[in-house]
């Protein structure tokens, strides 16, 4: 037995608990501050002029007449700022564009000045000189030979991994195990399909805003709404040509992030407008901004092919991914990838094929999205095993059972799974769902309306990069938590103090929260890759137990026994075991060594997760993967069914009931699991019925929240099912696992096999719109 | 450029005097110049509801409302919520069931749903998701929103 799951066999009462959000009160009562509530004294405030053209040279700029305008600052273009181009796998990104727009909206010129409305008049009055060129705005297009070039000088850009032929692409990744060229005599039934994702946006709530402010000594402070502190320092200190050692990050109360908030933001413009006036400056996007300028899910279109023996066996795939990356890389390298990865599912399927692309066009830039490639291809997958389940006359959820990965199995490219839940998931949703009576009978609906329930299943990853975390004992007995992760909404402040009371038997009011900060946090990736609990749990949980260790230590000196002897009791207490009178306050320890014995007492951890075992290549193509997929953390799985009705004359759809069935491991806070689960599917349902960012020849024309409709509360199922599969996952703290992003992988695929068994028509592209499932309606009764 | 105007705002029991832009709107005036900054701007278009304040007790949208066209009315932030430093039942309620992630949809969705108990004591699970769905939130799936409101219902009413 680990000693991790010795720990879990006493686990103080606080893991498991729905403990309320430490930051509630100060949320509730309005009093939480976000990066736009902050004054400084002096402050200036920031504009950002887009581009007009979505593909055009820069011939000439002036802005003469916007610094002459009364209470401007400072005016920035592309050639007033360092030549430092930035990015997370491929340097291609300049804060302000400097020869070239690549997308309309994409900055051009940055003003700071004594208040918003003359920041904004003077952009009004930079005059920008174009040559227009023909916007590349299909992703096939992009591909083919002779089109026009969007990054001529791609093979120059600082790069972590090896760019392919094609002048548009940003990455190509392709994986193949067994033989897919000829498996396809054994299949009886094949079943082939192209699918469309669409452009998702973020849209969380509080728009990107930054505030910065350069100190005398030339060191640049920078609060700021990001997902990672440390990234944000990295890409400020890259931007402005400084050391990070010259960067200071805050993070501040976040309004959401899904992906959105990670790398940066306006954290460089605004860093450099601060420098540039020597007076602190605030950026807040409108909304209208932030979804021009900021970044999006890439759409795409995926071709997938899946055979089957007559017994319902999978035996083979063949899959193209191709997504729209938009005109800057940012995390594309790792998401197509990542798409690519899943396609496969979690299913044994012996011969497999995919290849990945990411393809830059003139549209604003795709980047991380809650579950980040994983979604499109599991639209694809999982709607195709359903249409391949109705040929085969097999139930899909019987499909996908006998399919499963089982233990024994490797996951897609040679990767164990630690623990094969798939099937458990299954099952569960299956039963929580009614889903053989509803299958079998159906459930009548409304007049008007047809009812239906689809089925998806999936997984995920938990982990990437390494994490540090530090427990200071304070003098009175409490203790700081530091560890530089960003709670940007999803519960993580909160679980971290749980874990830390659970190691240190602590009343929650008596663990410290720090606020990440680059100056005092330890050096933290970002919140993304549903990674906060897993993998930066572990390192919170360990410094806990270190400084446990150390108050052993002490006690068993001043008590004359053996560390072995003793115990926490609940609130701050060592002592004795079987002695109730033996006690020492931590107060008494912190005390002593502080001053008697050596010195004070911080626990410290670092923790990395580390594969089990390696890829192989023996057994598999594998190339173009910018991050191994060895690296990428431990398995997640889910099954989710959606119950829904179609208006047979409208062809709208309501989601009316849900089930999500997922293996957390073990869930530190309930209430949480289950918010994260249910915000997750509501957000796609949005995805799967609703949500398209849509561009005209370049130019996006429904940047509102008017014309671009997020799911309201009326368009949302009360009745989210959340059922918990609690396998501890040995090598997590407290056996807990992610579970943010597995969730809102499945609702799209979900709920198009669901309008599929109401209306008998399959819904290829996303968002399931009136129209589109009208047309496929129609398509169905002709093909009838 | 326009004048500025002399405006009287009376917020949360306590009298302003500002001098405004007529063009400026009370989320602004709100936010930049009484630092009442509760009161959250997330689309500046009416759409997302999270600057919803309580005008003369009905719910609405400062970034729609001009400053000086809420002279002689009552307003209402969320600021203006606790009393003797406890919070409303409401806000408690939010905290208790978890109606809350990244928090910035929530002082509005809170003043919404205030408004929602204060005229119906004892919504239905449809008046809730009704009354509520001019708030938008992005992280909570709305469940655990319902929920806290529902506890109030159930707590007034002795009801499921």
């Amino acid at each position: 037995m680990s000693a991790n799951m010795a720990d879990n066999m006493q686990v103080n009462p606080i893991i498991g608990a729905s403990v309320p959000r430490i930051e509630g009160p100060e949320k509730a009562s309005g009093r939480a501050i976000y990066t736009d509530d902050i004054t400084r004294p002096g402050m200036l405030h920031a504009a950002l002029l887009g581009s007009h053209y979505a593909h055009a040279r820069i011939l000439s700029v002036d802005t003469s007449a916007a610094r002459a305008l009364p209470g401007v600052k400072a005016v920035l273009v592309g050639t007033d700022l360092p030549h430092n181009y930035i990015g997370m796998f491929i340097k291609d990104q300049l804060p302000l564009a400097r020869d070239k727009v690549r997308y309309s909206g994409e900055p051009v010129a940055a003003v700071a000045a004594i208040d918003v409305q003359t920041a904004r008049r003077a952009l009004r009055l930079i005059e920008i000189e174009y040559e227009e060129l023909e916007p590349v705005t299909d992703i096939e297009e992009a591909l083919k030979p002779g089109a026009t070039v969007i990054h001529e000088q791609r093979d120059e850009y600082p790069t972590m991994y090896e760019l392919p032929r094609e002048p548009n692409a940003i990455c190509f990744t392709e994986f193949m195990e067994g033989d897919p060229s000829s498996a396809w005599d054994q299949c009886d039934v094949i079943v082939e399909d192209e699918y469309q994702v669409p452009a998702q946006y973020h849209m969380y709530m509080e728009p990107s805003s930054t505030v910065a402010e350069m100190d005398g000594n030339g060191k640049v402070t920078v609060w700021t709404s990001t997902q990672g502190v440390a990234r944000s320092q990295m890409y400020t200190a890259l931007a402005m040509g400084l050391p990070m050692s010259k960067v200071r990050v805050i993070a501040p109360r976040i309004g959401g992030g899904f992906g959105g908030k990670c790398e940066f933001t306006n954290q460089p413009i605004t860093a450099l407008l601060a420098q540039a006036t020597g007076r602190p400056v605030k950026l807040t996007f409108s909304r209208e901004d932030d979804m021009t300028m900021m970044k999006r899910r890439h759409g795409g279109r995926i071709y997938m092919k899946t055979g089957a023996t007559k017994d319902g066996t999978l035996v083979a795939r063949d899959c193209r991914i191709v997504l729209d990356g938009g005109a800057y890389a940012d995390e594309s390298p790792e998401v197509s990838p990542v798409a690519a990865f899943f396609s496969q599912g979690p299913y044994r399927i012996p011969n497999m094929r995919v290849e990945a692309w990411s393809v830059y066009t003139n549209l604003s830039r795709a980047s991380a999205f809650r579950g980040f490639g994983n979604p499109q291809a599991t639209f694809a997958s999982e709607s195709q095993l359903d249409d391949l389940a109705e040929q085969l006359g097999m139930d899909p959820v019987e499909l996908r059972l006998a399919n499963a990965l089982e233990q024994d199995d490797k996951f897609f490219c040679g990767k164990t799974i630690e623990k094969a839940t798939m099937k458990a998931c299954l099952e569960k949703v299956r039963d929580a769902s009614d889903w053989a009576g509803k299958r079998l009978h159906g459930t009548p609906a409304r007049p008007g309306k047809k009812r239906g329930i689809g089925v998806a299943g999936m997984s995920h990853i938990s982990g990437l990069a390494g994490a540090g975390a530090n427990v200071l004992l304070n003098e009175d007995g409490s203790v700081t938590l530091n560890c530089g992760a960003v709670d940007i909404g999803q519960g993580s402040d909160t679980i971290f103090t749980q874990i830390v009371a659970a190691a240190l038997a602590l009343d929650m009011d008596q663990v410290n929260f720090a606020a990440p900060d680059t100056d005092s946090s330890p050096y933290q990736f970002q919140t993304s890759a549903s990674r906060n609990t897993y993998v930066i749990g572990n390192a919170v949980k360990k410094a806990g137990d270190d400084v446990r260790e150390q108050i052993y230590r002490h006690a068993g000196e001043i008590l004359e026994c053996n560390s072995a002897d003793l115990e926490l009791r609940q609130g701050g207490v060592v002592g004795v075991k079987g002695v109730p009178d033996a006690a020492l306050p931590f107060a008494a320890i912190a005390g002593r060594a502080l001053w008697q014995e050596g010195g004070p007492i911080m626990g410290t951890h670092n923790w990395l997760y580390t594969p089990q075992d390696r890829m192989d290549p023996k057994r598999m193509l594998l190339r173009g993967f910018a991050l191994m997929p060895d690296a990428i953390g431990i398995f997640t799985f889910g099954a989710q069914v959606a119950e829904v009705e179609v208006d047979e004359v409208t062809g709208q759809v309501e989601v009316l009931e849900y089930w999500a069935a997922h293996d957390v491991g073990k869930a530190i806070n309930k209430a949480s699991v289950e918010g994260q689960i249910e915000g997750g599917i509501v957000q796609m349902l949005g995805y799967a019925l609703t949500e398209e960012m849509l561009w005209d020849n370049g130019r996006m024309i429904n940047p509102t929240m008017m014309d671009y409709k997020i799911p309201g509360m009326a368009d949302a199922p009360y009745k989210i099912h959340s059922l918990l599969i609690e396998e501890a996952e040995e090598s997590a703290p407290y056996g807990a696992k992610g579970v943010g992003e597995i969730c809102a992988v499945g609702p799209a695929p979900a709920i198009a096999n669901a309008i599929k068994n109401a209306v008998g028509a399959r819904v290829n592209q996303i968002p399931a719109t009136p129209e589109r499932v009208l047309k496929a309606m129609q398509s169905a009764d002709d093909a009838d | 450029m326009t004048d500025k105007q002399a405006v009287t705002l009376s917020i949360n029991g306590d009298c302003h005097d500002v001098l405004a832009d007529p063009r400026r709107t009370l989320l602004q005036v709100l936010r930049e110049q009484l630092s009442l900054t509760g009161t959250k701007c997330g689309c500046n278009n009416g759409v997302c509801g999270s600057c919803t304040v309580l005008i003369d007790d009905l719910p609405m949208r400062a970034c729609l409302t001009l400053a000086v066209a809420a002279t002689d009315r009552e307003i209402t932030t969320i600021e203006g919520l606790e009393t003797g430093g406890e919070l409303h039942p409401v806000q408690q309620a939010f905290i208790e069931y978890q109606g809350m992630q990244c928090g910035f949809c929530t002082p509005g969705m809170v003043i919404a749903a205030k408004a929602l108990l204060d005229r119906n004591p004892d919504p239905t699970l449809d008046e809730i998701r009704d009354e509520l769905s001019g708030n938008l939130c992005r992280c909570t799936g709305y469940v655990k929103i319902a929920d806290a409101v529902l506890s109030l219902v159930d707590a007034d009413r002795g009801q499921n």
